[in-house]
Formats: structure tokens, sequence, C-alpha cells
């Protein structure tokens, strides 16, 4: 393909799309498949074919509206109605409704402020593009932001866009990402490499998951284009094989894609080449880790090892890497296509853009969400989240996963961004928000998370090895009543020393819950050790009068 | 050809090439940096973290066995914050495995040991782990005593990068990481092993040795590793 073919592509395909009065998109995502969206489909597709509306209706699988608690979910466009709850027998209702009123019944108001308080950019066309057929995207604007690089701009001029832009990346650390290209660009090297990390290994995250599955040719693009600005000629999507609907979507795109010619040789019929693979971990959470997923890509044992020197200089079979988020990749086109200034525009002044969170623990509206950088965990759990259910009360909210830390009520209204969360003792993380009411124990909590990083230790480094063990130990004895005010002590000096010496950031941040618990939490570590109770009663705690009696 | 440079370590000039550790530079100037996944002739991992150092400007520790020495670089080996880590992570170690030096055919010649005697560990504040491991007695020449393995993977290294064979691997993650031989088998029935006892002589502790050894006994050679990597680099 060539540049000019793409509008006809496009407009092939809106034509198409024009013939049919209406479009009903059921959700594919895992989430509404896992509660039978599947067969929702398959029931309306019979019952369409029933009624002779194959000419007027079309159906097709769509991506994820973010309200997964609710689901299954169907929309119908262009009228703009979202049905939840859906089961197979609504189907022929839904198609009663076609041409009168929608079904009161199952619909779900789209101005609630679930989705007027969100800002899709990574999450655009939520819900309404086929994610499985490249000529849906195209229609919908996809691809034009490559061939728009390839065709008018320098691998200097990408990179200054995606500078300018202020795009930080969203794997956790917040690194910014035309520095890190431009690194990659600089480095010297006869191949270089282009990772996309979709590992997701945080307890209760899946955004990239999602993203993976319903914008396979997003993150596709966006990576075409790092390749181009860096020089790279050969990449790899590295996603656990837990997500299998994640896998699929992917390798039938990069087909598609090649198909197209916007993968492989003389890409849009420029002299640029680039190759894209899928590559499966096995679900270890440290192949997360920069280096350990480099070593697993090469069939290594995925352990970490020391940094310097970074993947940019020294990655992928010992050539300048680039590693980036999903989500980061999904930044990239509508950068391109809309330019910085429009970019630059949303998020705060340190933290441009949005983020997407999954919204999970005791909430209403459980599900994935994308809000502007600088919105404040207030909106984001009670306008957005809608609250707390059964009247309990909000006690705290864990984000940046088993690295990250718990922020209590006080804080409530500070603005989310890469910054503030840090001065608060947590992180951003990839984007796991993990929402407690008061029946939650928060020495359970880092009880938890310990145990989680205890297992997921790869054993390389002595601290985390050794020290999530104790420190796990030490917990659980504090849980039981067991501990002593020494035990406390000791648990802080582990902390400590096993955020400062470990090797990689799963050493580095194990301690972080244990010590964000303590900063805000003390009176209940101090409750359970002296006093023998747990305020929150999650915790078993035996009185020697209790078991002897 | 690397450039030559110079830095400081503890205040004290001293100079190097860029492709030298700090390690070097500081054993070389006479500075005791503690390691234990160290061993000259094998790859560097940064794994046991003893070797830990300040360098100023970076907020990290880093360890010196593979940080390079830099032009104007500032090296702190000694201060009390890097001491107490030392110590701590020789306790991890000891609780973590059954390290028993009065029954022990290392005694007296054991490199845990004889840090935890130069770094002050005279008591063990932790809880100790008190795992239950097994010995492979499998081999006709040699021993492997899991309780006193710390998994400095020293062995694994000698065996595929010295003497080419790839017999040992680790298994498993965390806590529940031990060292294996080839696909987990006893190693008697390793088909790879060539015997060659390099394994034995790298190991810092007790936990490979050579059968018939009573306590104390077991004294280890490793010589040979400098030697073989001088010669191979001659040869390149
Ligand atoms: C233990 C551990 C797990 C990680 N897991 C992930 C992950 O699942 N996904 C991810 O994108 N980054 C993960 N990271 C961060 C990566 O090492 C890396 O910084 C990131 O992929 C860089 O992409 P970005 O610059 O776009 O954020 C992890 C880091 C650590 C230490
Ligand atoms: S910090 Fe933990 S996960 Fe990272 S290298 Fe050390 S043992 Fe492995
Ligand atoms: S000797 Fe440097 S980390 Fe072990």
């Amino acid at each position: 393909m060539i540049a000019e073919e793409l509008p006809k592509i496009a407009a092939q395909e809106q034509e198409d799309q024009l013939q049919f009065k209406h479009h009903i998109f059921v959700c594919s995502g895992t989430a509404c498949v896992s509660a039978h969206s599947d067969q929702i489909q398959a029931a309306l597709e019979k019952d369409i074919e029933e009624r002779g509306l194959g000419h007027v209706c079309s159906i097709t699988g769509g991506g994820c509206r973010g309200l997964c608690a609710s689901g299954p979910m169907v929309s119908v466009e262009p009228q703009g109605i979202l049905y939840q709850g859906v089961k197979v027998e609504d189907s022929a209702e839904i198609l009663d409704s076609l041409n009168s009123q929608p079904v009161k019944r199952l619909e779900c108001s789209t101005e609630a402020p679930f989705f007027s308080r969100q800002k899709k950019i990574v999450l655009e066309y939520a819900g309404k593009l086929d994610p499985e057929r490249i000529e849906a995207y195209i229609a919908a604007g996809g691809y034009t932001a490559l061939l728009k690089v390839l065709t008018e701009m320098t691998p200097q001029q990408v990179i200054e866009q995606i500078t300018r832009s202020g795009l930080r990346g969203r794997g956790g650390a917040g690194y910014p990402t035309g520095l890190k290209w431009s690194t990659v660009a600089k480095a010297q090297g006869e191949h270089k490499y282009v990772i996309c990390n979709g590992d997701e290994g945080d307890p209760g995250a899946f955004m990239d998951r999602s993203v993976m599955e319903d914008y396979p040719f997003k993150i596709l693009e966006g990576m075409t284009i790092a390749a181009y600005a860096v020089g790279a000629d050969q990449g790899y999507v590295y996603v656990r094989a837990e997500y299998p609907l994640a896998v699929k979507r992917l390798k039938a795109a990069i087909r598609q894609a090649q198909k197209n010619n916007l993968l492989g040789n003389n890409i849009g019929g420029t002299t640029f080449n680039f190759q894209i693979d899928v590559r499966l971990g096995a679900g270890a959470f440290v192949c997360g880790e920069e280096t350990a997923l480099i070593a697993s890509i090469e069939g290594k044992r995925g352990t970490p090892r020391p940094r310097p020197p970074y993947p940019a200089e020294h990655g992928l079979w010992g050539c300048p890497t680039l590693i980036n988020n999903v989500e980061s990749y999904a930044n990239i086109t509508p950068i391109i296509r809309n330019g910085t200034d429009w970019y630059t525009a949303i998020g705060t002044e340190k933290s441009k853009g949005t983020k997407v969170f999954s919204l999970t623990g005791t909430i209403n509206n459980t599900g994935l969400i994308e809000v502007p950088m600088g919105i404040s965990l207030r909106e984001i759990i009670f306008d957005i989240g809608g609250g707390i259910p059964n009247g309990k009360h909000f006690k705290a909210v864990q984000t940046g996963g088993p690295s990250g830390g718990c922020i209590p009520e006080q804080y409530l209204d500070i603005s989310v961004d890469y910054d503030s969360l840090l001065h608060l003792g947590t992180y951003m993380g990839s984007g796991g928000m993990i929402v407690m009411d008061e029946t939650s124990c928060m020495v359970d909590v880092a009880r938890y998370f310990m145990e989680f990083c205890m297992s997921e230790s790869c054993g390389k480094c002595v601290p985390c090895r050794v020290g999530t063990a104790q420190m796990y130990d030490l917990l659980n004895k504090i849980t039981k009543g067991e501990a002593s005010l020494d035990d406390l002590a000791m648990l802080e000096e582990l902390a400590e020393m096993v955020k400062s010496t470990s090797l990689c950031g799963l050493g580095q941040g194990a301690p972080t819950p244990v010590q964000s618990t303590l900063r805000y939490f003390r009176d209940e570590y101090l409750a359970h050790i002296v006093d023998k109770v747990c305020p929150a009663g999650v915790c078993k705690i035996y009185h020697h009068a209790e078991v002897f009696s | 050809m690397s450039r030559v440079v110079t830095l400081k370590i503890n205040d004290q000039d001293v100079s190097g090439r860029e492709d030298e550790t700090i390690l070097e530079l500081a054993r070389e100037n006479g500075i005791f940096v503690p390691t234990l996944c160290h061993l000259e002739g094998l790859s560097d991992i940064g794994a046991c973290r003893l070797c830990l150092i300040e360098i100023k400007g970076v907020p990290k520790l880093m360890p010196a066995c593979v940080v390079r020495a830099q032009e104007g670089m500032e090296v702190y080996t000694e201060s009390e914050r890097l001491k107490k880590y030392r110590r701590m992570v020789i306790e991890l170690l000891f609780v973590e495995g059954n390290h028993v030096c009065s029954v022990c055919v290392s005694n007296g010649h054991c490199e845990l040991q004889y840090l935890a005697q130069k770094l002050g560990v005279d008591h063990i504040r932790l809880e100790y782990r008190s795992p239950k491991r097994e010995v492979d007695a499998s081999h006709e020449r040699f021993v492997l005593d899991h309780n006193r393995c710390i998994l400095c993977t020293r062995c694994v290294r000698v065996c595929g990068e010295v003497e080419g064979a790839h017999t040992w691997d680790l298994l498993g993650r965390g806590i529940q990481s031990r060292v294996i031989t080839d696909l987990n088998q006893p190693w008697g029935d390793a088909e790879s092993c060539t015997s060659c006892g390099k394994c034995v002589q790298v190991c810092p502790t007790g936990a490979l040795t050579a059968k018939g050894k009573a306590v104390g006994e077991m004294t280890k050679h490793q010589g040979f590793l400098t030697t073989l990597a001088l010669m191979r680099e001659n040869d390149r």
C-alpha cells in the first residue's frame, strides 16, 4: 500500500458502514466475554439473520466500555444507546426496539459522571471499534499518523514532537518518553529493537490487557512510529500467556498490517522496514522489569541484571533497545495526529495527558477508566467510581500495586500526577487503584502485598529473596497478635534495608506497602501488637483464655 | 582502547581504566570491599549486594563489582549505613539456610564465616528459617549440601563459562530457589557433568565439597580461575 491508498480504504469502509441503519457492538473484552457476551453476540446474529435484518443492521464485537462490573455491555450506534447486564434472552427485545424507544430496563445512561468525567485518548472510540478488522481502524483515522511520519517527518522531528508533548512512561516510573527515544536513536548498533511491555503483573490491574485487546492496531502503529524514530528494524510485543485474547488479537492485527503493507518491508511504499513478533511470558511478575523481560525474550531465565548499562544502550541481544509500556505506545498516534499543543493542554505542568486506571476494590463502579492527569482522587472515587457500596465509609486507596502505597482519606483532594503521588509515599505505577473501606485491615493489606512480593521475588539478590520472606513472617506474626514492639522495629529496619539494597524495582518497591501503611495507620499496627486486637476485625487473634477454655 | 581516568575512593585519589570496576580499583589500592557472588575470572552479576558503595550524585547504592570507573567519580565504601547493610546481608544469609560451623567440613575455610567475623556479625537478631533441605551425595567424588548453599551461583557460572558443561542451573524462584544439576536429576546421574571439580573449588561455603573430609578439612583452591582467564585473554 502507498500513502494515497489509505483514504480510499477509509472511504470504502465508511461507505460500507453507511449501508447500515444500526450498528450493534457487543463488548468483547475479557470481563464481558467471561459473562458470556460471546453467546449474546451469537444470539443477536442469529436473530438478525432470521428477521432478515442483515442489510440494515450490522453486528460486531467492540471494545471495553469501562463499566466492567455492569457487563455484558451492548451498544447501538449511531443512536448512542448503551445497554448493561444484557442476557441472551434480551436479544429479541433489543432488535424489536431498533426503530422505536430503547429498552428502558437495560439502558445505561451515558450521561452519568462515570462517562462524562473521563477523558479518552488511549481509549478513544471506546466500544465503537471492531478490534479485529484493520479496515475499521483505518476508517476511524488509523494509520494516518504513521504515514504522516514516514512521508513528512524526519526521525529527529518525531522525537522532538514526542519530547515536546511531555509524555512520560506509563509503565510505572514515569520516565520521559522522548528522552528515552532520543537515547536509543543516538546509541550505536547494527540492529536496534523496539519492545512493547505488556506483561502487566500487578494484582488487580487490567488496563494494558484491555488496551491490547481493544486497540491492537494502535499499539502496532505506535511501535512502528517509535521504530522509525529510533532506527529499529524488529519489534516484539511481550504479553503474558494469561492474556489469550490479547495475544490472539495482536497476532491477527500483525497479519492484517503485513497484508496491507503497514508492517514488513517498504512500509507504506517507503524505504522503511519493520517487523513485529509476539513473545509470550509465563506470568512471572518480575518479567515485567525491563532487563528480566529482555532476558526472557532471549530465552534465558527471567531475572533482572544491574543497570547501567540500560537497555537503551545494551538491550536485547546486546543491541540498543527501546522498551515502553503498552499505554505509552497507545499515546503516540494521538500525539502525532493532533499535535503537541493539544496534548500539553491536558494534564498538569509535569504530568501531561491522561492515565488509564483499573478501579477495583470496594467501589460501586468497578472497571476501566481514563482520566486527565491532575484530577483529584475524590473525583475518581466518588464521581466516576460512584463511591463506596453498602453505606460503608472510605478508608484508603492503594495505587502502584505491590510496589505502591496507600492514600488515606485526608489526602483525597490531592491531584493525581506522578509527583504528588510520590510525595505521599506511593507512586503512579501502571494504574492499579484498589479502594478499601473500613472493613479492610491495613496490616493485613501490607501482609498480602508482601506475600505477593515474596513469592514473585526472582531469588537472585539476597535482600529481596530473604528479606521479603522475613518481613512476611513478621507481618504474619503481627496479624496473629504474637508480635512485640521489637518485631515492629525489626520490620522497619528490614524495610529500609531491602528498599536501599535490592537489585531491581521489585525488591526496592516491596517494602513500600509496609512503610506506607505504617506512615498513615501506625495505630492499627500498635493495636495488633499492644492491645492484641484487629480494629477492622479481619485478623483472627486468639487469646490464651479462648484457646484453653 | 579504554581511556585512563582518575577518581576518588574514600577521598583517596586513584587512577584506573574506564573498563575497570570500582572493586578492581579498590583492591588494587588496598581498600577492602566485601564480596561473595563476585569471583575473579567469572562474570559479575551484582547479586549478593555485599559490595554496595555510595557514589556522589547517584541516589542509589551501586555494586562495586559491576560499576565501572568514570572520570571524577567520588566513591565511598565505608559509611556506617553501608556497614550496617552488609551485616544485615550476612545475617539474612545465616537465617536463610542451616549454617552450623562446628560440624561443617569447611569450618575455618568458609567465606561466609570469614566475612561474618570480619564485618562484626557476632549475633543474629532475625528468626532462623530452619528450612528442610536435602543433601545430594550421589556423585562419586563430590557432595552437594543444600543446607549450606547461599545461592551465589558461582558454580553455575564456572560450569557454564569456564568448563563449558552447563551442568548447574537454578530451579524455582524467591526463597524457594535452589541449584540443580542437569534437568533436576541427582548429581550422580547428571550426564553433562565432567567431574572436573571446578564448582567445588569456587563454592564459598561447605555446600559443595569433596567426599571423605572431616570437620574443617575442606580447603579450596581458586587460583586456577585467574590463570585460565589470563591464558584465554592471551589466546584472543
Ligand atoms: C518488578 C517490576 C515489574 C514491572 N512490570 C511492568 C509491567 O508489567 N509493565 C510495564 O510496562 N512495566 C513494568 N515495569 C517497568 C519496566 O521495567 C519499564 O520501566 C517500563 O516498561 C518502561 O516503559 P515506560 O517508559 O513506557 O513506562 C516493571 C518494573 C519492575 C521493577
Ligand atoms: S530485587 Fe528481587 S526480583 Fe529483583 S533481582 Fe533481587 S531477588 Fe530478583
Ligand atoms: S560481589 Fe558485588 S554484588 Fe556480590
